[in-house]
């Protein structure tokens, strides 16, 4: 079938449970084409409702890997699935090197498996910027699992939390001793830390050092306490693949803790809000970057610091003052 | 309709059957990620359908096939007629590697848009990228 590349249309294929339309819009949101605040619009109503599984952790650990087994698992289940696999995007070219998807490629020919690979274009947080987007028009397509592959996080590329409703973290034996797992950041927003490569030596001190952690954590009445699980995703032979039954019950137990506790729209209510304070954040850079293009005026600006007649703090206000301030202004 | 902006290229670099040699892919990988396009890698071993398949959901500008096995001349039809299943005709579909310089009309033939051999600079296939790209 031939998609119209008008997005109307696009959108109405979409909500039909077309993968090319799917695949088209996809394209136009990352690339921010002039309707992209439109066909969000259209989208925005039929989304929702899939269950949203983060995967994130450092390079090398075994995201996709795991993530291509609990395809599997979800396709037992009778479940659609969508994935979005994030990976990092040159900070001088511009180019990306997406390899997520090789290890995925045997769900390629399966229609219940939809992937897309993104590169992160700049945007921190282990995301990129149309991630969420890309999310939503996933779901409006009537997946009903969504996988979100983060990049290879370090430690503080945790904004895929906003948007997964279950998050895994997934580290491997031989990252630094219970010191390291105690910091702030990654280990915090995990709700299932999967201890990957559990053959590899040292796997026993990781798992009592990961323990170790969560009996100091202080959590309250009632709250999810992350579970630990142990997996070996990769292996000679597929017998010696462990762990997959052990992470597949502790997520739908996480889900049902969600559900049954109502702390669903507590997820639902953050993710909008991200949502939204990214957009609100994007229109206002633009709105301001809109007035000083061209102007010369940025220049000017960096130079009166640079001579110490101003400080970046007066020229920012005075910035605002101009393109924001003036136009309320002006509306009153 | 309105105006789209084309941010970036995206190309699927894959082999494809038995052929094990990964290492030119690779380079052309790297090298294309360089001039600032984005690059699917899917490494060896792939299926017509498979690529194809993946290049529709990935909506990607072009498709490379490096072949170093001498199957080139089988398998460039089976993608070729995917691609036509799948109305893929805005998608550019080339081609390097080792095989014998007498093939490439029969490649070109076959529908690959562009036949690339060992040797060729880099710079001419991003040349033969940027000019011949879909538009959106």
């Amino acid at each position: 079938m031939t998609v119209s590349k008008n997005s109307g249309n696009l959108v109405e294929h979409l909500l039909a449970g077309d993968r090319r339309a799917a695949a088209r819009l996809i394209t136009m949101v990352e690339n921010e084409t002039d309707d992209h605040h439109e066909i969000m619009r259209r989208i925005y109503p039929n989304t929702g409702h899939a269950m949203i599984l983060g995967v994130t952790g450092a390079a090398g650990v075994g995201k996709s890997s795991l993530t291509d087994h609990v395809i599997g698992k979800l396709r037992e289940q009778g479940k659609t699935v969508g994935v979005v696999l994030v990976d990092p995007s040159s900070p001088f070219t511009g180019g990306a090197f997406l390899g997520d998807r090789i290890r995925l490629q045997r769900h390629a020919r399966d229609e219940g498996v939809f992937i897309r690979s993104m590169a992160s274009r700049g945007y921190l947080g282990g995301l990129s910027r149309a991630t969420y987007d890309v999310i939503r028009i996933i779901e409006a397509m009537g997946r009903d699992v969504i996988i979100v592959e983060t990049l290879g996080a370090g430690q503080d590329e945790i904004d895929v939390i906003h948007i997964a409703q279950t998050c895994l973290l997934v580290v491997t034996p031989g990252m630094g001793d219970d010191i390291q797992a105690m910091k702030a950041g990654l280990m915090e927003v995990a709700h299932i830390v999967v201890l990957n490569k559990a053959d590899l030596e040292g796997t026993d001190t990781c798992l009592r050092h990961l323990q170790a952690t969560m009996d100091v954590a202080r959590f309250d009445e009632g709250a999810w306490v992350p579970r630990i699980v142990a997996t070996v995703s990769v292996a000679s032979k597929r017998e010696h693949i462990q762990g997959l039954d052990e992470l597949m019950a502790a997520i739908a137990e996480h889900q049902e803790y969600l559900h049954k506790n109502e702390a669903i729209d507590r997820v639902k209510f953050q993710r909008i809000e991200q949502e939204l304070g990214l957009i609100f954040k994007d229109a206002l850079q633009k709105l301001v970057l809109k007035g000083l293009k061209g102007t010369g005026k940025k220049k000017k600006y960096i130079q009166k610091i640079m001579e110490g007649k101003s400080d970046p703090y007066s020229v920012v206000e005075e910035v605002m003052k101009t393109y924001i301030l003036s136009r309320e202004e002006r509306q009153t | 309709m309105s105006k789209k902006r084309k941010k970036r290229i995206k190309v699927l670099i894959t082999k494809v059957g038995l052929d094990g040699h990964d290492r030119g892919a690779k380079v052309i990988a790297s090298l294309l990620k360089e001039a600032g396009m984005e690059v699917i890698y899917l490494g060896m071993y792939q299926t017509p359908e498979g690529i194809v398949k993946t290049a529709m959901d990935e909506d990607v500008d072009v498709i490379g096939v490096s072949y170093l096995s001498g199957e080139h001349l089988v398998f460039t039809p089976k993608i070729v007629e995917e691609m036509r299943k799948n109305n893929l005709d805005d998608v550019l579909l080339i081609a390097g590697g080792t095989f014998p310089v007498e093939d490439i009309p029969t490649m070109e033939e076959m529908g690959i848009d562009r036949v690339f051999r060992a040797g060729t600079l880099s710079g001419e296939i991003m040349e033969y990228i940027n000019k011949n790209v879909r538009e959106s």
